[in-house]
């Protein structure tokens, strides 16, 4: 504004004054904003350091006397967090790992050889992916108590209450996304390989195992931190098509350790935060993978 | 669909040569069928076999107890009752349709207002990339109980700070039908913004640099660069979306659930799926005409989705 009086003068340096003003309220208004941002898991963390006792009596918005590691002491051995992690293991690794592997097959195969059924392949496993999950719960729930599955696969003779139940779920919900990710980019590889390659007498699966998947290793590399925070976070699955309690995955079962044993909002943020910090570090070590991953999905290539 | 058929003629517009071979041997075909095949198998028996018995059951009735042989086809009552008698439909209808809107007008247009703040690329645009995407690392429930440490009436921060803590002027915001709606909205949208900034950033950065330039030449300014000339090239992105922004809102469940199972004020689609599953009268036929109303909305945005890819496609 003051630069304006003199613009006539010296247009150079007043829209050069005139960009810094811009340039310090833009950095003025994303500090605030990433203040605003940081602050409810900020504040989550500070409430899980303080015992409830000092924020009994202080109250909640006060300095503390004591920080200490207390409530995610009491958390993690009242809760049994360990079990539950093991059980978001379980589910989680053969899910990722089927996933990937299910959706490079598929890509692979269409997008190096020409199908009839393209478009209706294209549609079954996007149209798959974008459908709410509650749409189909009603009567997978049913199929999961009437569909047979062998030991040791289940426990139970059935998909219901049963790991792989979990899995197959997932798998099935996310094959469109990582198929659709991967086919873009497997488009961009040259085709003469896959040709020179069949000259050669390579079969499809040599092809498909050797020259093809080392090329997409970035989008696997990429996907795979997606699909491990999307699948780790899942509360839905596990809540319906879960009956044992012992065997759900931490997210779904944090809900019910809130009821029974996070008594106060100190434990609550201490739960949160244990069960926040998974992915919270996936997103730290590897946040180039995660945003490329989920920036795959809306773009192409 | 298992037949391969041989081609390499379709190499229009660049060199994307799909292979052509007749002299693929026998087991090729044979292990590039089993690619094809295994993951459709996957998706049309724990998806599509399920829309469809949704469908259909929606016009039975069947508590669930006893054999399939239980299931009576009962026509439209279903809708009917869920029109007429549930009293819980239309304000969960209501509420979809509030999350919806308040995604769609506020939440998505912070995101993107902020994915062209970040695109000036000013010092320090990593650090703020980093900390606005976090959320969205983050599960709905997580996000659920973190907002709690917020809103919780006589523990949360907002009482505390503003003293709204007493017996007599406790502002509960989660419990509180008028309230609790939009106190959800609002942490969901934490996570929102986050995730449209991702996509929209990313979009922008594959805008031909060479177009802002023209614009700042012709002597366009700021706004009228984004308005004129990036927002319509970004028409792609701009359906993407929209349909994530639609589908996100109908999928709407853990953290409503999470704060009250989705009850008092927190009624949704979703949520009243669930209840009927989880509940003690498990009524399949009512449940699926529920999915069946979700579908319903969601077909329109799919439909938009599809259409853009297959032009992608063609």
């Amino acid at each position: 504004m003051v630069a304006t009086g003199i613009s006539r003068e010296l247009p150079n340096v007043a829209g050069r004054g005139r960009i810094r003003t811009g340039r310090i309220a833009l950095q003025g208004f994303l500090i605030a904003i990433s203040l605003l941002w940081l602050f409810p898991l900020a504040w989550a963390i500070y409430t899980s350091l303080r015992p409830y006792a000092d924020t009994a009596l202080r109250g909640y918005v006060s300095l503390p006397a004591t920080l200490n590691l207390d409530n995610y002491i009491t958390a993690w051995n009242q809760g049994e967090i360990p079990k539950y992690f093991v059980n978001s293991v379980v589910i989680v690794v053969p899910a990722v790992i089927l996933v990937l592997f299910l959706a490079s097959m598929l890509a692979f195969a269409v997008t190096k050889f020409r199908w009839r059924f393209n478009l209706l392949l294209l549609m079954i496993f996007t149209a798959g992916n974008l459908l709410p999950a509650q749409i189909i719960i009603t009567p997978l729930y049913r199929l999961y108590l009437l569909l047979p599955l062998p030991a040791p696969l289940s426990d139970n003779g059935l998909f219901y209450d049963q790991y792989v139940g979990i899995i197959v779920i997932h798998v099935a919900f996310q094959l469109g996304f990582c198929a659709f990710v991967l086919s873009n980019y497997m488009k961009t590889l040259p085709g003469e390989l896959t040709e020179a390659a069949l000259v050669d007498g390579a079969s499809a699966w040599n092809i498909y195992r050797n020259v093809i998947l080392p090329l997409c290793r970035p989008v696997l590399a990429a996907l795979a931190t997606l699909e491990v925070t999307f699948i780790y976070n899942d509360f839905f699955w596990a809540l319906i098509l879960m009956k044992s309690g012992n065997k759900l995955p931490i997210t779904t079962a944090l809900n019910n350790l809130k009821g029974e044993f996070f008594v106060n909002n100190n434990l609550v943020a201490a739960g949160a935060v244990i069960v926040a910090l998974p992915t919270i570090i996936v997103y730290v070590l590897l946040q180039k993978q995660f945003i490329r991953g989920l920036a795959l999905g809306s773009t192409k290539g | 669909m298992l037949t391969s058929v041989p081609t390499g003629t379709e190499v229009s517009r660049s060199r994307k040569v799909r292979s052509r071979f007749s002299v693929l041997s026998r087991r090729d075909k044979v292990i590039l069928a089993v690619m094809v095949g295994v993951p459709s198998l996957v998706t049309l028996v724990f998806i599509w076999l399920p829309v469809i018995l949704s469908i259909l059951l929606s016009f039975t009735s069947w508590n669930g107890i006893g054999g399939i042989d239980k299931i009576k086809p009962v026509g439209l009552t279903n809708y009917v009752n869920l029109l007429t008698k549930y009293q819980a439909f239309w304000p969960a209808l209501e509420h979809n349709l509030l999350w919806l809107g308040f995604f769609l007008f506020v939440a998505t247009p912070i995101g993107i207002f902020l994915a062209v703040l970040l695109d000036k690329e000013v010092r320090g645009t990593r650090f703020y990339q980093s900390v606005l995407y976090m959320p969205v690392v983050l599960s709905l429930a997580i996000v659920g109980f973190i907002w709690q440490l917020q809103y919780s009436s006589s523990q949360g921060f907002i009482n505390n700070l503003t003293g709204h803590t007493g017996q007599d002027n406790l502002i509960d915001w989660l419990g509180n039908p008028n309230l609790n709606l939009w106190a959800i909205i609002i942490a969901a949208a934490w996570r929102h913004v986050g995730y449209i900034t991702v996509l929209y950033l990313a979009g922008l950065k594959s805008v031909d640099p060479t177009l802002r330039e023209a614009a700042a030449i012709d002597g366009a300014n700021q706004r009228q660069t984004f308005f004129r000339v990036v927002f319509p090239v970004m028409a792609p992105i701009n359906v993407v979306i929209v349909v994530i922004t639609v589908i996100e809102s109908l999928r709407a469940f853990d953290i409503a659930y999470i704060t009250n199972k989705g009850l008092n004020g927190l009624e949704l689609l979703s949520v009243l799926v669930t209840n009927n599953i989880i509940g003690e009268a498990s009524l399949v036929g009512f449940g699926s005409a529920i999915g069946v109303v979700l579908l319903v909305i969601s077909v329109g945005p799919i439909i938009v989705y599809l259409s853009r890819s297959m032009r992608d496609q063609a």
